[in-house]
């Protein structure tokens, strides 16, 4: 079970992964960042069957810190979007050079 | 239970699929609603009953509700068009992401993963505490100080929000 566990987890953060590389829109991509927090959450948890109940802390701290992270960026989004009127991430070329 | 297991694996895959290849952001946010669900399922497979309870009802209500919000009130949920980036970023994606899968497969098929001593000492813990105190029992005492650090985490996030979402600074 432990190995499965890890497999999927694999998985689901390179789709995690993949997600952020290939869309514009900034909602989504942040979504698939949430996924590879979810991926190694399980990781998490499957280690915790090795080596004990800490596994089962972090992924309580970790989803803290996504709950945080993810008021945080929203509100960022809302403020780029008033300012650009879109979440296409390509539309932010500001500091490009 | 290993029937189970492939059903959950089966249903988070699919759903982290359609999260990214899904044109509609709220059909994209069901999706993610689907993986996480199938999570808490897996979640409850390794033992995890509290965190699985946690997974419903922090993530698949609260945070995933959050972007639910934002993505009504900045009324995105018609924007139909394909954003996905095209031509060589997308080989360039695959190439990184192949890299990734093959750098992690032979750690994860070499490396010794039995339930060892932890599995053990939780069964231990639950059948002691609870599901629940089995948890709160190491956050109150050992980790009490991460713990309260999360609070202020917390508290920064909550003033940071209400200042970048404000109209006027």
């Amino acid at each position: 079970m432990v190995t499965e566990a890890l497999v999927l987890s694999a998985i689901l953060f390179v789709i995690g992964t993949f997600g952020v590389l290939i869309r514009r829109n900034a909602i989504i991509m942040f979504l698939c960042i949430e996924l590879q927090l979810n991926a190694v959450n399980l990781s998490f948890v499957a280690f915790s069957r090795m080596f004990g109940i800490e596994g089962q802390l972090f992924v309580f701290f970790v989803m803290t810190v996504a709950a945080a992270e993810a008021a945080v960026g929203l509100a960022i989004i809302i403020s780029i979007f008033r300012h650009y009127e879109t979440v296409n991430v390509d539309s932010f070329n500001l500091l490009k050079w | 239970m290993t029937f189970f297991f492939y059903l959950f694996a089966g249903l988070a895959t699919g759903g982290a699929i359609g999260v990214v290849l899904a044109k509609n952001p709220v059909g994209s946010l069901l999706f993610m609603v689907t993986t996480l669900a199938a999570m808490a399922g897996t979640f409850v497979l390794l033992e995890a009953h509290f965190l699985a309870a946690i997974q419903i009802i922090v993530y698949a209500g609260a945070i995933m509700v959050l972007f639910l919000f934002v993505i009504m009130l900045l009324n995105l949920g018609h924007e139909y068009k394909a954003d996905l980036k095209g031509g060589a970023f997308s080989v360039l994606s695959f190439g990184l992401i192949g890299g990734i899968a093959g750098l992690v497969a032979p750690e994860i098929s070499s490396a010794d993963v039995a339930p060892g001593p932890g599995a053990v000492a939780i069964d231990a813990a639950i059948a002691e505490h609870g599901a629940v105190g089995a948890i709160a029992e190491p956050l109150y005492t050992t980790y009490v100080v991460p713990f309260e650090i999360t609070g202020i985490l917390l508290l920064v996030a909550i003033v940071g929000a209400i200042v970048l979402a404000k109209r006027e600074v």
